[in-house]
């Protein structure tokens, strides 16, 4: 019999993939709150599809789409995540304690994912209301096509930062080595300090608001108009 | 005195001295004006509409003295697939092979995706979501759904992959092979703009390539990520854009599907420039045999199921996309003609979008006078979800019928016993894209002996 405060520990060295998901995807019906999985070995697709409120600790490197469309959970990595970390993610957090590979977030919708190291390409690309916080620098491509929520960027951003975006907040320390279509700085409003500062701490990011400068939409994409028809 | 080509409205009629150049024609003159006019390029929907080849190219030859038929209404002819016998724990079965295409709910009416529904669930076949996200209406009244994933992901969440039965990972689109979308801000209602979370208003592109994987190696670990979130239930299709069908449909299958859509040329968009529609891509007919001779060497034929969509009209085009080697057929724009789109009856009302019925295809604008590829309110009630839904009903079961009628004639008691054999082409053309004889000689174009 297991309570809320048991951890379950799961060897991906000795148990299959499949078996893992299952069981976290069948514990949001009851059993234990909080999880431990260990021997990753880079594996892809460890811990995605979880709708419940566990926390998952994940101890090592993993593979593509770790903690996919997230709902709840409070996911940890120690180590670091391939392609796709927390894409779709709906609700809940992520933290990845190393670097995360391209598209990290991508189009997720909710929820807080948080990269103490460097974020590779197309860092919350598509991005529709998530929150992200990379502690060091981000890819080029990052927030392409952004739709809303806030990217904050403690470090330096790549080329063609948020081509063509929407309404993403993006907030940058460093430099920025290029805009993408459509992207501009902008003003960091009494709004737009609060959202940085709150997310500056709930990601325990040792860097000031005023350090930061604020990019997003100039909105002359948002409608056709041939006569911008070479930025898009 | 009849227009000189039978068109519409131009008021331009010929007259003897009146010679009409081959290459600028009405059409084409008047698209130069248009442009000149209003500098971008046409944007609509509807799909290919210049001559390709196609399955009229195409006839069946009958049983004679050494094949015999089977006898019409008396004799059995099987019409069921099931689809997703390769991975899934629950493969679909529909009882038709003729499935409803993937159309978005704000392309198209909250009434017209639930008719949608009512129409394919009678018939006992699925209809397919859009690039927007599952709606209740189309979820509540699809007793079947499949649940796209485009590179968008607008409105894509968990709970929908999960309460889908089937899931298609849209690559491409045979309207626009490499091409996004345009949802135009016309069309963008508050609740439209809220499942996609975008602002009212603003056009609403979708990307052309997806955001979290490039190539069929990450599209086989996507995949694995799709399937371990629906604990391996559900068929993964995936739907490509004619093009290269038979590398393509090589590398979806090491790529994990269940189920492959090729789309052609003249497969349907909401949205489209023209110049892609009509200048991208392959005839629908030239590239079935190119797939299924794919997944013939891969010994997959059959076992993962080949869906083939773009310019199906009628039970003929089914059962000829069945010989080649198709298991269904998919339906969109027939789809959206059987529920009243381009209707006589609004004959006046397209006259006043400087239209006409059977030609309007300017779905993109949101003025559909059927209510079909509309989100206005007072435009979309026109058109009645339940009576929608018996008149697909009625078109499905008509080409079904249709499509047994041509398999007993062959003498075939399932109409997936429909093989190359039982067809001859009109056209060399045809005759090269579908590899079957010319009619009246045994020449297959590229493929007799002496290389001709």
């Amino acid at each position: 019999m297991t309570t809320a405060t048991d951890v379950k520990v799961v060897d991906l060295a000795t148990t299959p993939l499949r078996e893992l998901n299952q069981r976290l995807h069948d514990g949001a019906a009851g059993g234990p709150l909080r999880w431990r999985i260990i021997n990753p070995g880079g594996a892809h697709a460890v811990a995605v599809g979880v709708d419940a409120p566990f926390e998952i600790e994940i101890e090592g490197h993993t593979g593509y789409y770790t903690a996919g469309m997230n709902k709840h959970a409070h996911v940890r990595v120690n180590g670091n995540v391939g392609v796709g970390c927390g894409e779709n993610i709906m609700s809940g957090t992520i933290h990845i304690t190393g670097n995360a590979s391209q598209a990290c977030a991508a189009t997720g919708r909710g929820g807080l994912v948080i990269v103490e190291g460097d974020a590779a390409a197309r860092c919350g690309i598509s991005m529709k209301g998530v929150e992200i916080v990379v502690k060091g620098s981000i890819g080029h491509m990052s927030a392409f096509m952004a739709q809303s929520g806030a990217l904050v960027v403690c470090g330096d951003a790549g080329d063609s930062l948020g081509d063509s975006i929407y309404e993403t907040h993006i907030y940058v320390r460093g430099s920025v080595e290029g805009l993408g279509a459509d992207c501009i700085e902008k003003e960091l409003k009494e709004f737009h300090r609060e959202e940085l500062g709150r997310l500056l701490t709930a990601a325990g990011a040792d860097a000031k608001v005023d350090e930061f400068k604020r990019y997003g939409s100039a909105r002359r994409l948002y409608n056709f108009n041939i006569d911008h028809a070479g930025e898009y | 005195m009849s227009d000189y080509n039978g068109q519409a409205g131009d008021g331009m009629n010929w007259q003897p001295g009146l010679r009409e150049s081959y290459i600028f024609d009405r059409n084409t003159i008047e698209e130069i004006r248009r442009a000149a006019s209003q500098g971008i390029y046409d944007i609509r929907g509807f799909g290919a509409k210049r001559k390709l080849p196609h399955f009229d190219d195409l006839l069946f030859l009958g049983a004679s003295m050494s094949r015999y038929p089977l006898e019409g209404y008396r004799e059995r002819c099987d019409t069921s697939v099931t689809l997703g016998t390769r991975f899934a724990k629950k493969p679909i079965e529909i009882k038709i092979p003729i499935t409803i295409a993937g159309m978005s709910f704000g392309a198209l009416s909250g009434q017209a995706k639930e008719a949608l529904g009512r129409g394919a669930t009678m018939a006992g076949t699925s209809t397919t979501t859009g690039d927007g996200g599952m709606t209740e209406e189309e979820r509540g009244h699809s007793e079947i759904l499949v649940y796209q994933v485009l590179p968008s992901r607008y409105g894509m969440n968990p709970d929908d992959l999960r309460r889908a039965d089937a899931i298609e990972v849209v690559v491409g689109q045979g309207a626009k092979p490499g091409g996004g979308g345009m949802l135009l801000g016309q069309k963008i209602s508050d609740r439209v703009a809220e499942m996609r979370n975008l602002p009212k208003g603003i056009d609403q592109r979708s990307a052309c390539r997806h955001p979290d994987w490039t190539g069929p190696d990450d599209l086989e670990i996507k995949i694995e990520e799709i399937r371990e979130i629906t604990d391996w239930e559900k068929p993964i299709y995936i739907k490509i854009g004619a093009s290269r069908p038979y590398y393509d449909t090589q590398l979806a299958v090491k790529a994990g599907a269940d189920v492959i859509v090729l789309d052609g040329m003249q497969g349907g968009t909401a949205a489209t420039q023209d110049v892609f529609i009509e200048h991208v891509g392959l005839p629908t007919l030239a590239c079935i045999r190119e797939a299924v001779e794919a997944l013939q060497e891969m010994g997959m034929h059959r076992e993962v199921q080949l869906i083939v969509s773009g310019g199906i009209r009628n039970g003929a085009d089914v059962a000829k996309a069945l010989a080649l080697g198709a298991d269904a057929v998919s339906i969109g724009v027939a789809a959206m003609i059987a529920l009243g789109d381009n209707d006589p009856a609004y004959a006046d009302e397209y006259a006043k979008i400087g239209s006409a019925a059977g030609f309007y295809d300017d779905w993109h604008e949101g003025k559909d006078p059927a209510g079909i590829s509309t989100q206005d309110p007072e435009l979309s009630k026109r058109l009645d979800p339940e009576l929608g839904g018996r008149r697909l009903n009625n078109y499905l079961k008509t080409m079904t019928l249709e499509t047994q009628t041509l398999a007993r004639a062959a003498g075939k008691s399932d109409v997936h016993n429909l093989e190359p054999e039982d067809l001859v082409a009109l056209t060399i053309e045809a005759a090269a894209m579908a590899r079957v004889p010319l009619a009246g000689t045994d020449w297959i174009p590229g493929r007799s002996k002496d290389g001709f």
